[in-house]
């Protein structure tokens, strides 16, 4: 990728496809754009309640797409798809969660005290974290006193360079002035390309509907000023919705926060501009590689390498007729019966 | 549906599905000895009979309950491999048509834009039958898009299909020769782009068995697209103009075999749904049917019009087993996490031994990136 930054708003020059891309939307000819907002969704916090599966439901009016008990932990709706855009994640694992022990006492604990100080506490005023240090000798019935549950809410990623977008034929996906990516159903014929162009198998055809449906970062409460149901509902601030830069330093504060309080395994996933799809739109904190959660660990915007693939088909295009070709040449004419 | 019960000895009855899986920090076995990477793709999804022995990749690899990371396309086999297929015998029809035309063959340059013209028809039929709201097909025609190899598709039928239409019906109607000389022409010349871009329609996609085949799926294409027109060349045309369909299911036969063996060489680890599964099974197929069809096409296809026609089938059938092939390895690569996450987490290896080395090597010089 070369960078050689010209005029700003100028395309010429520039490589769209994959890279470092600061201004999504201005690219996508959005004037006077706002700030590009985003998810940070924090797993470390958060508490697997689902109110964002519901909201999100709720608000979308999402079918019901199967109830059904699949025995992985708590987490009966399996994937993100054409009908669940929110999908809590639950692992669970036999390791312990940074000073954290299973079988800590917390009898003391006062937590009307707690309830009244309302959601959303803030962690360092909250009594109880998953970072918080045990006691010393805390008791550990049949010894084991490693166990952790993580749980995390996935959405689609929003990317810098959205491989859906790019291979939609009809124009259907588009990038939003916020600079999400957003499926117009009117337009939507249901070709389903986007699905095996996600790196991160997001996008699904809704069955009996054949149309492509995903999160759209509830564009039309952007629009309206709001901030997306998911976010709005959710009760611990594991899902931060704001403009992506904020979003960032955030991000970067809270794991050195984690790393502090011994929580060596946070890391973020998602939030650098100079990954494979330049930077999701919406990243996230994990404490375990992304593959646990069902996410890959190095995606690539696959029309990253389209011009190469162009490049060879004409290649290929042109063996055939020059082959063709030649095997007329080597053939000759058949003499007589011209028309 | 549940049948895992927790006990104070562990989970007991529990199917292999359940698996919460451990990360890096945990040894990968658990404690009943079972591998940390769960088997499973949940009940929807049938599975190939792989050996699980056999899939033990050296990185190390785990999964959300053995869930596939990227979603499968739903589109059907016979529609999308169908389509490859008759693109694929539509545009190298047309070079032979314009190629026998031009030769003087003009018996095998009618059946030739005759087979092009059913081909394409079909094939846009095929296409627009996959649509979830088939209604809305001409939405196809709605924007330009280079980044979409389905749109520049959409664009390249709607200049072909004219073409090879006109190119047929005016050979048929005998009028308008001049029109008829153009139109077979530039069927001609966007026949190969029609046989070659669905590679890239396949290729630009996040499923491993065709993206990271990309460089050399154009070649098995336009070589299996040959194969398929010299098939129907030598099946449609008589004995006394069949040398250029000999020589291009020779050709085309060569190009296919040596591109699909090159792309399996390098392609890395989804490579393996090449070879096993149903897409190994239609590929070993495709790989007999080419080479016998050609081999008949060299040796007997000028003495006999049976022996051409039954080397013609074979060669139609082996392009359509060869799209089948393509087609059935890359829902099988993107059906199972492994194929997403071990190259990927290979490859991240990779970047941060360097990214250490370099930090350890050159303290103060910072790398400003490829």
């Amino acid at each position: 990728m070369t960078d050689t930054s010209p005029a700003p708003g100028s395309l010429v020059g520039r490589n769209l496809l994959a890279g470092v891309e600061p201004d999504p939307a201005g690219d996508a000819g959005h004037a006077d754009a706002p700030q590009r907002m985003g998810f940070f969704t924090d797993t470390s916090v958060c508490i697997g309640c689902k109110a964002c599966e519901v909201a999100c439901k709720e608000w979308n009016a999402i079918p019901e797409d199967g109830l059904e008990l699949t025995g992985m932990s708590y987490d009966n709706s399996q994937g993100l798809g054409a009908s669940t855009w929110r999908h809590v994640a639950f692992i669970e694992q036999n390791k312990p969660l940074g000073h954290a022990q299973t079988a800590v006492d917390h009898s003391d604990v006062d937590v009307f005290a707690l309830a009244a100080q309302g959601s959303g506490t803030p962690p360092a005023e909250a009594a109880i974290t998953p970072t918080t240090p045990a006691p010393e000798g805390a008791p550990s019935p049949d010894g084991r006193t490693e166990l952790r549950w993580l749980m995390s809410s996935d959405v689609c990623k929003h990317c810098t360079h959205a491989a859906c977008l790019d291979v939609c034929p009809t124009g259907s996906l588009f990038r939003t002035e916020f600079g999400t990516v957003v499926v117009q159903e009117d337009i939507c014929n249901g070709c389903g390309y986007c699905v095996p162009a996600c790196p991160y198998g997001v996008i699904e055809q809704r069955p009996g509907d054949g149309r492509a449906w995903k999160c759209t970062l509830c564009y039309d409460r952007l629009g309206a000023g709001q901030e997306p149901a998911c976010a709005k509902a959710c009760p611990t601030d594991s899902i931060q919705f704001g403009p992506l830069e904020e979003l960032r330093e955030r991000a970067a504060g809270r794991v050195a926060q984690l790393h502090a309080a011994g929580v060596t395994d946070a890391r973020l996933y998602g939030e650098d501009p100079q990954d494979g799809v330049g930077g999701d739109g919406a990243f996230f904190l994990l404490l375990d590689e992304p593959e646990v959660y069902g996410l890959p660990p190095d995606p690539v915007v696959t029309t990253r390498d389209l011009p190469s693939m162009w490049r060879h088909a004409g290649a290929a295009a042109a063996t055939l007729l020059g082959g063709l070709a030649a095997v007329f040449a080597a053939s000759g004419r058949l003499p007589g019966r011209r028309r | 549906m549940n049948s895992g019960d927790v006990t104070r000895q562990g989970i007991r009855g529990e199917r292999p599905p359940r698996q919460a899986l451990v990360g890096q920090g945990l040894d990968g076995a658990r404690p009943d000895g079972r591998s940390a990477d769960g088997r499973a793709g949940g009940r929807r999804r049938r599975r190939g009979r792989k050996g699980e022995q056999l899939m033990v990749p050296e990185a190390e690899f785990s999964s959300y309950y053995g869930r596939p990371v990227i979603k499968a396309p739903a589109w059907s086999a016979r529609d999308i491999a169908g389509y490859f297929f008759l693109g694929g015998l539509a545009g190298a029809g047309s070079v032979l048509a314009a190629g026998a035309a031009l030769t003087g063959r003009p018996r095998m340059a009618r059946a030739m834009k005759i087979s092009s013209l059913a081909a394409v028809s079909g094939s846009t039929g095929l296409l627009i039958h996959d649509l979830g709201r088939p209604g809305r097909f001409a939405n196809m025609l709605r924007v330009v898009k280079p980044t979409s190899p389905m749109s520049v598709g959409s664009w390249l039928l709607a200049a072909y299909g004219p073409a090879a239409g006109a190119a047929a019906v005016l050979d048929v109607w005998g009028r308008l020769p001049r029109l008829e000389r153009t139109a077979t022409g530039a069927a001609a010349l966007l026949g190969p782009a029609v046989a070659a871009y669905t590679a890239v329609l396949a290729a630009d996609t996040a499923v491993p068995g065709w993206h990271d085949g990309y460089r050399q799926m154009p070649f098995v294409f336009t070589g299996s697209a040959a194969v398929a027109a010299s098939g129907m060349a030598l099946a449609a045309a008589p004995v006394r103009e069949n040398g250029p369909a000999r020589g291009a299911a020779v050709f085309g036969a060569a190009v296919e075999v040596a591109a699909t063996q090159t792309m399996e060489r390098r392609m890395g680890l989804a490579a393996e749904t090449y070879r096993t599964g149903t897409g190994g099974r239609y590929l070993r197929a495709a790989t007999a049917l080419s080479v016998a069809g050609a081999a008949g096409a060299a040796l007997l296809g000028h003495r006999s019009r049976t022996a051409a026609a039954v080397s013609g089938a074979a060669l139609l059938a082996a392009s359509a087993c060869t799209r089948l092939g393509v087609f059935h390895a890359g829902i099988a690569s993107a059906e199972d996490p492994r194929y997403t996450v071990v190259p990927q987490r290979e490859r991240l290896e990779r970047r941060r031994a360097r990214e250490r080395e370099q930090a350890d090597g050159a303290p103060g010089q910072e790398d400003t990136g490829s």
